[in-house]
């Protein structure tokens, strides 16, 4: 045991459950009141050693600096994420681009909320087997182009589970997998952001049993050029309430989800194998599913910008395609009676639509053609083959364990 | 700090002429040993009571320095007697265990120019650690602050301007946060390319046959051409996070000395997670128009959600800035622009 800087550490109480083993894990509690809640904080998550919780104190804790973790199967465990639990402020933050920052393996976060952070909330990179449980990020104040990025934000992991977590106000993405691999989002709630969930240039996940709300776009399935992981695929987003995404898109111009038209419900672009099943879709005023390609100029001679083996089934479909966001929608709209079909297709790549309900192509059939050249048509995708189905994700029964 | 390094001239000189064996050593045991000493003085890398070196490190400098809100560093380097430090045909050196690398941070015109902080980095037989250290008031000796700590300090810039800042001293996580390969700790600053070796380097340094080429002086224009001092500004400022495997890896942009200046390296790249890091904007850098070029717009932002590097800076370098402005400003537009 290294630990003689615990000493200048007066605050820090330990509490070693079992001190006759030198490796026993031990709980080191850290109050919000502390005059040096943040170094103190920070001090607490630098000495943790593997086995270790970390416990956040009842109350607000106002922070200036962001929060880091570089301790492996380390717990940092809250009192709650509502107004009487742990509550991580950084209305105040002077520096660091997240609120917390994880690079360790086997971390689970549990228990507290995060606000107001200047940049994104919580991220992890390269941390694997992460577990996001029971957490609220959120900006207060709502939609806010001067938001953060994103809420809970973790990229190039492999096995992440984010499981009952809450996020509001992300100015691009709320939950955001990025170059990931083998991933669950599971019975989360996310309102208010431009994008609600977004798996990006990610392979394997399963999107199941969240709420998708009042964002610009619900659940985004993406696949950009030019970086490290890219061939997106494997994806299912199935069981999820994706209702009444009508916020106005707030993100900074530039982001590729400022290109996301409001009133969006499922997006697809730019992957394969992706299945949208079971879920239940409505009030998206301009499409409760859109299958696209990446028509933006690429210099990449490894990308894939059409999405491939797209398959859409027995999803329940409220109304939707009544206030269509993009360029010349209206024009559509009004030629097709007042409103689009609940299902939007750009025209490239292929994909299987089983529901039964109208799917309106736009007739492009790559993704150099320009948009001016469309050519608007209803399309019946229900012929085509099926692509094989896609298994189930499993995660390390270590990180199952962990949400109990 | 310049009277810092006049005392450290003047010990140099005083050593030159006179035997070693009565000049103190640092504590080799401390160095090696597994310990995150609670004070800096027992590694016994300085003059007791003071912040100067002891005679037998090395002190260097560095072609291109990273920027760190105008703070004037003085680096300095320790390995064992009977080892030092082979450099690689890329460059880079192989620190021996035992190595100490020192760095002291602070402004001439702040507390009578005495550092605010040092840090350490130390390589010991398990990996490299990184140990931040802030100088007590009365200058004598610095205390561990594995956490990091905000310092108020007042200073003024080449320019003139005066800056009162909170001043931040990175965490232990913060260090590995910029010092990190494949999730391992390196050393960033001494690479063959940036150091400007003294005359009595040969102690500590072992050059390969073959000549490696400097990196050019970022505010020298007659020691590289304008690209070349930008890209030398950005390799050392940025590429540490900015490369396939350090923290910034997930950008996709790579900012190394040896990357071409492509897509990755920003040119009409989108962004990717910058989030309002983009400032409304479409590309990383785009050619001829350093306004629009978010990029720039990170480097001179102190917004915490924006602000680039996102650690070690709370004052923006006017005079790098403007060095890249002025690279980018004269880079061909005949790009193809994007049909949007």
């Amino acid at each position: 045991m290294r630990f003689h800087s615990l000493r200048h550490a007066a605050t820090l109480c330990i509490l070693a459950a079992c001190a006759a083993h030198p490796a026993a894990a031990k709980t080191i509690s850290v109050s919000a009141g502390t005059p040096d809640a943040n170094e103190k904080l920070q001090e607490a998550l630098i000495l943790a050693e593997p086995g270790d919780t970390v416990e956040l104190g009842a109350g607000t804790w106002k922070l200036t600096d962001g929060l880091s973790l570089d301790v492996a199967n380390v717990t940092v465990r809250g009192a709650g994420t509502d107004e009487k639990g742990s509550i991580l402020d950084f209305s105040g933050q002077q520096g660091a681009g997240e609120g917390l920052l994880v690079t360790s393996d086997d971390v689970l976060l549990t228990g507290f909320a995060v606000i107001n952070t200047k940049g994104d909330g919580i991220k992890s990179k390269g941390a694997d087997r992460i577990v996001y449980h029971k957490l609220r990020v959120e900006w207060t104040a709502g939609p806010k182009a001067t938001n953060g990025a994103y809420g809970v934000y973790p990229v190039e992991s492999t096995d992440v589970l984010i499981d009952s977590v809450f996020v509001r106000g992300a100015s691009d993405a709320g939950i955001y997998v990025g170059q990931s691999k083998n991933i669950v989002v599971r019975d989360s709630i996310a309102q208010e952001n431009v994008a609600g969930i977004e798996i990006e240039n990610s392979f394997d996940a399963d999107v199941h049993d969240n709420i998708a709300t009042r964002n610009t776009g619900g659940i985004l399935v993406f696949d950009l050029p030019s970086l490290p992981q890219q061939g997106g695929h494997n994806v299912r987003v199935f069981s999820n309430e994706i209702r009444d995404n009508s916020t106005p898109n707030f993100a900074p111009k530039g982001n590729i989800v400022a290109s996301v038209p409001t009133g969006t419900g499922v997006l697809v672009m730019a992957n394969r194998n992706v299945e949208v099943f079971d879920n239940v879709m409505e009030s998206n005023g301009t499409a409760n599913v859109m299958i696209v390609g990446y028509r933006y100029p690429y210099e990449d001679a490894k990308y894939q910008p059409l999405p491939r083996a797209i398959v859409v089934r027995d999803n329940e479909h409220g109304k939707a395609g009544y206030a269509p966001a993009f360029e010349g929608g209206d024009q559509i709209a009004a030629a097709l009676g007042g409103s689009l079909p609940p299902v939007l297709w750009d025209g490239a790549g292929d994909a299987v639509v089983l529901d039964k309900v109208g799917v309106l192509s736009l007739g492009l059939p790559d993704v150099k053609t320009p948009r001016s050249e469309a050519k608007p048509q209803p399309a019946d995708l229900s012929k085509a083959t099926l692509p094989a189905a896609l298994p189930e994700i499993r995660l390390p029964a270590s990180m199952e364990a962990k949400v109990k | 700090m310049r009277r810092l390094a006049a005392a450290l001239l003047a010990a140099l000189l005083c050593a030159s002429g006179a035997s070693a064996v009565s000049e103190p050593m640092p504590d080799q045991s401390v160095i090696d040993g597994t310990t995150m000493p609670a004070k800096l003085s027992a590694f016994g890398l300085f003059r007791a009571g003071t912040s100067e070196p002891l005679s037998a490190l090395l002190p260097y400098s560095l072609h291109t320095p990273l920027f760190s809100d105008y703070a004037e560093k003085h680096r300095a380097v320790w390995m064992p007697p009977g080892t030092n430090a082979p450099i690689g045909r890329d460059g880079v050196p192989g620190f021996p265990v035992g190595t100490v690398i020192v760095k002291s941070f602070g402004w001439p015109d702040w507390n009578g120019g005495k550092p605010v902080e040092t840090r350490l980095l130390i390589r010991r037989a398990s990996g490299w650690v990184a140990l931040p250290y802030i100088w007590d008031a009365d200058g004598k000796d610095a205390s561990l602050a594995i956490a990091g700590r905000r310092i108020p300090v007042t200073f003024k810039s080449p320019d003139g301007v005066s800056h009162s800042i909170n001043y931040a001293v990175p965490n232990k996580n913060q260090c590995k946060e910029c010092h990190s390969l494949k999730g391992e700790i390196v050393p960033i600053g001494p690479k063959a390319n940036n150091l400007e070796f003294g005359a009595d380097s040969s102690r500590f340094f072992s050059f390969p046959a073959m000549r490696i080429a400097p990196m050019p002086k970022w505010d020298d224009p007659k020691s590289g051409s304008l690209q070349d001092r930008a890209r030398a500004y950005l390799a050392v400022n940025c590429s540490h996070c900015h490369n396939p495997e350090g923290s910034a890896s997930n950008s996709g942009l790579f900012l190394r000395w040896t990357d071409t200046v492509t897509v990755n390296y920003g040119i009409e790249k989108r962004p990717t997670a910058a989030g309002r890091g983009s400032g409304g904007m479409d590309f990383a850098i785009a050619p001829g128009d350093p306004d629009h070029s978010f990029l720039i717009y990170r480097l001179e932002s102190l917004d915490p959600g924006i602000a680039m590097p996102e650690l070690g800076r709370s004052t923006v370098h006017k005079e790098g800035a403007a060095l890249l402005r002025q690279w980018i400003a004269e880079m061909p537009k005949d790009r193809q622009k994007p049909a949007s």
